[in-house]
């Protein structure tokens, strides 16, 4: 993975003291909480009902055993021993003390790591696919990509203070784990007839109060091009993009009302000044930071003696966990450890310091030290030789991170919602905590299959609603908590934007109308066809009539 | 308020006209984007330096044909969060090579003053909370920087494949 050179290093150093300056000013009185605010939110501190927020960024989901360590050590020593993994693969802490924000931003970077523009209005941190360079189907590691975009977006003079904030996501392959088709940017990584590397670039997906599924304005852009290309969308965007409502302020918006073609050529006479310019790299900086993705040297000749059908058929519990939770990996003989951070009950994406040192131990051992944040809130182990699976799984049992729901109804994605979000309507948990316990019949969840439940606690969509397959939206109404359910969305490469399925649920009935929209599912499905299949292929009707009867 | 020049604090030597009050015959004299249009003529032919102010609305294209007259462009900044006018600043220095006074102009505050700077602005109408002396601090608040701008300095990957430009540019740290 990448590691920072001298200069990495000095700008992130330069920035907790600039911080640190900041706080003292704040706690000084010289600041007001007003102008305060800004200078938080560029370094991710934010505002919450009860206490301040602290968001770190891990850029495109890619951590080391020992950034997982200093994660769980911050945990323990600023805040109440846990933390929680968001859907841009970053860490937020709850209860951090405004004092204590300059240190724990020092002790952050003394392992590599930063909190700049995990919020604000500009170029937020950029995800990727959590499987990037072991993905069996990927034509390029897009953390390369992630990486570039990273340092050339981090502090960027002109794109700080921009119409809204500015999401980017990579991908490498064609089965879309990153969800890039709902982003302000998303870039599929793809080569051309001679082979030669570049990006199918789409702008202006997103979700929010006007879900978007975002077009593609560019089918193939030269990977050498990549920097000069996004800086066109974003000066076009910082000119053109509203400045007078928020809620019409993001990039979709602009690209819906210009229509597609118009923003394009915006974009393609903007790209035609600049491209000639230095905003690209320089040759040898993209093999600089090529050469930190390479993959590790893996043992080959070793990676499967067969051992792993035997262990499976020993013992059903690994079997069931095998099954639902290992991806596969392009070397043979190894496999990648998805660790579910669902347990059933228990709070979507929320991790204890105990956890967190746990996975970094078994990252350590089994894993060349490497660990990645998927966007569904769940931890990876990109590297594990299939004979070692089953001493991982033991280690996970014991820390309770064993849980063999990917993929299932019970990994669901939740926002923090009314327990903790200013912004909220109604509460997300308490929801995916009862959903999670209504099916807590492991065998059940395997038999519906693959069901992405997505959970918002406001219009805001940051629980990803509008993609779910089944999509819940908390809403209130007269000062009471509903919940009004979407069906047939998806975040994947077969993007689409769920539809209301009919009038919103009360807290105390939204889970029984899950329950009756899966049972109506099980009942109609054909052989081999998922909730969403189930969906596409017989539209509203039979679930509307099995929830609100046939008037 | 305090107008910092250059990364010091300095008297200003502009006025600020409306569009009521009549141009002075000596001394830098700053009009409307509009007065400027109206009566660019007469104003060109002024045997002083001559400035305009921009709206929030207005972009480079709206100046374009007054670059080689005009001694200074007053960018504005409705509120800090209206970033459009960074975008101006690049492509007045970087595309339309104008090589006069830029000045921010509104909403200035202490933290933006480095952005501003990296994108072409010279000077700052500063009306932040931080007293300017200890603002000019922002400055070097962070040495490094990732991108080319405005400013020309020497972007991290620049000095990490061409260590000479580091001298070159003279401008890291």
């Amino acid at each position: 993975m990448y590691m920072y050179d001298e200069i990495d290093r000095s700008l992130v150093d330069d920035r907790v003291s600039q911080f640190r300056d900041q706080v003292t000013r704040r706690m000084s009185g010289e600041l007001s909480e007003d102008e305060f605010k800004p200078l938080r939110l560029m370094n991710g501190v934010y505002l919450q009902l009860h206490a301040y927020m602290l968001r770190a960024a891990i850029p495109y989901g890619t951590l080391s055993s020992e950034q997982m360590r200093k994660l769980a050590w911050i945990a323990k020593k600023y805040d109440r021993g846990y933390g929680h993994f968001t859907t841009r693969q970053n860490l937020q802490y709850n209860w951090p003390a405004l004092e204590d924000l300059p240190d724990i931003l020092a002790e952050l970077a003394s392992v590599q790591m930063h909190a700049m523009q995990t919020s604000g209005n500009c170029i937020r941190n950029v995800t990727a696919d959590q499987f990037a360079g072991v993905a069996a189907d990927e034509v390029v590691d897009p953390r390369i990509y992630a990486e570039i975009i990273r340092q050339w977006s981090t502090l960027h003079p002109e794109f700080t203070f921009l119409p809204r904030k500015f999401k980017i996501a990579v991908t490498g392959s064609q089965q879309d784990r990153a969800a890039v088709k709902v982003h302000d940017i998303g870039l599929i990584a793809k080569r051309d007839g001679d082979g030669k590397l570049g990006f199918e670039v789409i702008v202006g997906g997103g979700l929010g109060r006007t879900p978007f599924i975002g077009p593609t304005v560019r089918e193939f852009l030269p990977e050498e091009h990549l920097l000069s290309y996004l800086e066109a969308v974003l000066r076009v965007y910082n000119q053109l993009g509203r400045r007078d409502n928020m809620y019409k302020a993001r990039i979709k918006i602009q690209v819906h009302e210009t229509g597609v073609e118009s923003f394009t050529e915006m974009v393609e006479a903007e790209w035609a000044q600049i491209r000639a310019t230095a905003v690209d790299l320089p040759a040898g900086e993209k093999e600089r930071i090529a050469a930190f993705f390479s993959l590790p040297r893996y043992d080959i000749e070793d990676g499967s003696s067969g051992k792993l059908a035997e262990q499976k058929r020993d013992d059903l519990d690994f079997a069931r966990w095998v099954d639902a939770n290992i991806a596969p990996h392009k070397v043979s003989g190894y496999a990648i450890a998805n660790i579910s951070l669902k347990p059933i009950g228990g709070i979507p994406g929320d991790a204890s310091s105990e956890q967190m040192d746990a996975v970094a131990a078994l990252a350590d051992r089994f894993s060349f030290s490497e660990i990645r944040v998927t966007h569904e809130q769940n931890l990876v182990l990109p590297h594990v030789r299939e004979d070692n699976l089953y001493a991982v799984w033991q280690t996970l049992k014991s820390y309770d991170l064993h849980t063999p729901n990917l993929g299932h109804i019970s990994d669901m994605i939740a926002c923090p919602g009314m327990d903790y979000c200013a912004l909220a309507n109604a509460r997300s948990i308490p929801v995916a905590q009862e959903i999670s316990e209504r099916f807590a019949d492991l065998e059940r969840q395997h038999d519906i299959g693959e069901l992405k439940l997505k959970i918002s606690g406001c219009i805001n969509a940051c629980g990803h609603h509008h993609v779910g397959h089944i999509g819940i939206l908390g809403v209130d109404r007269k000062g009471e908590e509903y919940y009004q359910i979407t069906l047939g969305g998806s975040g994947a490469e077969d993007a689409s934007v769920g539809e209301i399925i009919g009038p919103a649920f009360p807290y105390a009935s939204v889970v029984n109308a899950v329950e009756i929209l899966v049972e109506s599912y099980l009942d109609i499905r054909n052989e081999g066809e998922r909730f969403l299949d189930t969906y596409r292929r017989v539209g509203k009707g039979p679930f509307k009539e099995a929830l609100y009867g046939t008037d | 308020m305090a107008l910092i020049k250059n990364r010091e604090i300095t008297e200003d030597s502009w006025v600020q006209l409306d569009d009521e009050t009549p141009v002075p015959s000596e001394g830098g004299a700053i009009v409307s984007i509009s007065r400027w249009r109206k009566d660019r003529v007469a104003l060109s032919s002024r045997n002083a330096p001559i400035g305009v102010q921009l709206e929030s609305d207005n972009g480079p294209e709206d100046v374009l044909d007054g670059l080689d007259r005009l001694d200074l462009i007053a960018v504005p900044f409705a509120t800090f969060k209206d970033g459009r006018g960074y975008s101006t600043a690049r492509l007045l220095r970087e595309r339309h090579g104008f090589t006069g006074e830029l000045r921010a102009v509104g909403n200035v505050l202490r933290d933006q003053l480095p952005l501003m700077e990296r994108c072409g602005f010279d000077s700052f109408q500063y009306v932040g909370g931080t007293e300017a002396l200890v603002a000019l601090k922002a400055f070097k608040d962070i040495g490094a920087v990732y991108q080319t701008a405005a400013d020309r300095r020497a972007s991290a990957a620049a000095l990490r494949n061409h260590p000479s430009q580091a001298f070159s540019n003279g401008t890291c740290g």
